[in-house]
């Protein structure tokens, strides 16, 4: 199982609506994992102004709380709480705040971090994460959210989807990657880090590092599809689009409708069935090994 | 069934949930059915096994009409994975697209599909009839073993793999043939169930454009006398 949404906004005048269109369409993906939810939005200004940087964190509940931990290194920090995660903003650089984060808050998970993203992740009824996140508040260009079933790792935020390990970019991922540690090994040789067992995170990882190599999202997701077995339904959103693969089985559901001001993906129609024009979107299955990349 | 009443009943599922529905259709009261804002809902009239008749106003989720036995069930818009699945007898109607394993397993009955279905159309069908207006995807009619498969575009990769007796009616191209399905002559006796199988499900096309793929029964049995 394990349920994704993702909708990218071609049309400005929506994007005031991300949040509550978003909300929607997770709300019919509970069903497929009720018991944790993960979000990412784009272009969110509320919690990550212009000329800001925002990282993400799952901070726990030992040390003091991230804002009073970060007051003294920031003059304009912007502090979001939203359940289990929380989103600080600062008017520096992406790397400048990750550091200062990593200092003052040794013990947090950085689940995020960018110019333009913010994530959030938790345990619970979905329905009552996206509040708790606030997401019908949220506005802006681009947005994904992940219900997972969990079978190889607890149910944790940590374990939430996406996985957002370069900046501005996510992963979410409905299946299994049948290679994962052959994969980690070889990343990790080449110096990458990893937060968690998941298999998933590797998948991340591996985009990341290509990502960072200039490739774009089709080029890189082709190189996932030649390295990676398994089972999976992807989709992955960076600073400039959106992009979804499935293997070469394709047992992991997905469908994507676009219009003219939209374009969206959802492990089920029923998620898609509320967005404005879906009568006359085009509607269509991704086929196996068949990357689907949008740019803004 | 002769006391039902001839009012068509409505069901709104904006106010009613699908198990309500569904325990009205197991136990039919009338002869017709309407469903309104089905929103894409799984298991919509899956089970029936009476002669009722089940207007869908709108897309349908996983399942629709699973296990149809008799009904005859319109899907008035798209349909999700598995539409009439293991069907026994009866006909299911999708006057949009069709997700994946439209007719999986299906023992009878006719599948009609307007638009165009995805992957793993009619795998394992075992008996049913489906028809498709549009294309189909890969891995189509993979381990088929009886019934007929009509297809009035293009059929993806993979046709028809490991196929035992189905018989499959492409009018487009076949991307690729999976492993031991092949093209065969199409006979009189193949024009003439091709026709009735496009009237019945309303659709004009010449029986002629046509070809006809089957099993080549190299893989019915493993080979014997290996000699190593």
């Amino acid at each position: 199982m394990c349920g994704i949404v993702g909708l990218h906004l071609r049309d400005p005048d929506l994007y005031p609506q991300l949040g509550t269109l978003l909300e929607a369409m997770l709300g019919q993906v509970v069903e497929r994992g009720p018991d944790s939810a993960g979000v990412a939005v784009y272009g969110d200004r509320r919690r990550c102004p212009d000329g800001y940087a925002a990282v993400s964190v799952l901070a726990g509940r030992a040390g003091p709380p991230p804002g009073e931990a970060l007051a003294a290194d920031f003059v304009d920090l912007v502090v979001t709480e939203a359940g289990a995660t929380t989103v600080i903003a600062a008017p520096v650089t992406v790397d400048d705040l990750l550091a200062a984060v990593r200092r003052a808050l040794p013990h947090a998970r950085v689940v995020g971090s960018g110019t333009d993203l913010t994530v959030y992740k938790g345990t619970g009824h979905p329905r009552a994460l996206a509040r708790a996140y606030d997401l019908a508040g949220a506005q802006g260009w681009q947005g994904l959210a992940h219900t997972r079933m969990a079978t190889e790792s607890a149910v944790t935020p940590e374990g939430c989807h996406p996985f957002s390990v370069g900046p501005d970019q996510c992963l979410v991922h409905n299946g299994s990657f049948a290679n994962h540690a052959t994969i980690r090994r070889d990343l990790e040789f080449e110096g990458v880090s990893f937060d968690s067992a998941n298999d998933s995170e590797v998948g991340a990882r591996f985009l990341a590092a290509r990502l960072a190599k200039g490739e774009d999202l089709d080029k890189a997701l082709r190189a996932l599809c030649e390295a990676f077995d398994g089972f999976y339904t992807l989709l992955v959103t960076s600073k400039d689009g959106f992009a979804v693969v499935r293997d070469a089985i394709a047992c992991k559901p997905a469908i994507i409708a676009e219009t003219g001001r939209w374009v969206a993906m959802a492990s089920e129609f029923r998620a898609l069935a509320g967005l404005p024009g879906i009568e006359d979107a085009r509607i269509y299955e991704p086929e196996p090994e068949r990357v689907y990349a949008w740019t803004r | 069934m002769d006391a039902l009443t001839r009012k068509t009943v409505t069901v709104d599922l904006s106010v009613t949930s699908v198990r309500e529905l569904n325990r009205q259709l197991h136990a039919p009261a009338a002869r017709a059915y309407e469903v309104l804002h089905p929103q894409g809902a799984h298991a919509l009239a899956a089970g029936l096994k009476d002669p009722v008749t089940v207007d869908i106003r709108g897309h349908a989720g996983y399942y629709a009409a699973g296990m149809n036995d008799g009904g005859t069930v319109t899907v008035h818009g798209s349909a999700g994975t598995g539409v009439a699945e293991n069907m026994m007898s009866g006909t299911v109607r999708v006057t949009g697209d069709a997700s994946q394993s439209a007719g999986a397993t299906g023992h009878g009955g006719l599948l009609v599909i307007e638009g165009s279905a995805s992957m793993r159309c009619g795998i394992s069908m075992k008996g049913i009839d489906i028809v498709v207006g549009g294309d189909i995807g890969p891995m189509s009619a993979f381990m088929a073993q009886a019934g007929r498969l009509v297809v009035c575009g293009e059929a993806g990769d993979g046709l028809g793999d490991s196929i035992y007796e189905a018989r499959l009616y492409i009018r487009g191209k076949a991307r690729s043939l999976g492993a031991d399905c092949v093209e065969k002559p199409m006979r009189d006796e193949h024009g003439r169930e091709l026709a009735a199988l496009l009237t019945a499900a309303g659709l004009g096309h010449d029986p002629a454009e046509f070809r006809r793929y089957g099993s080549a029964r190299t893989l019915y049995h493993f080979t014997a006398h290996n000699e190593y």
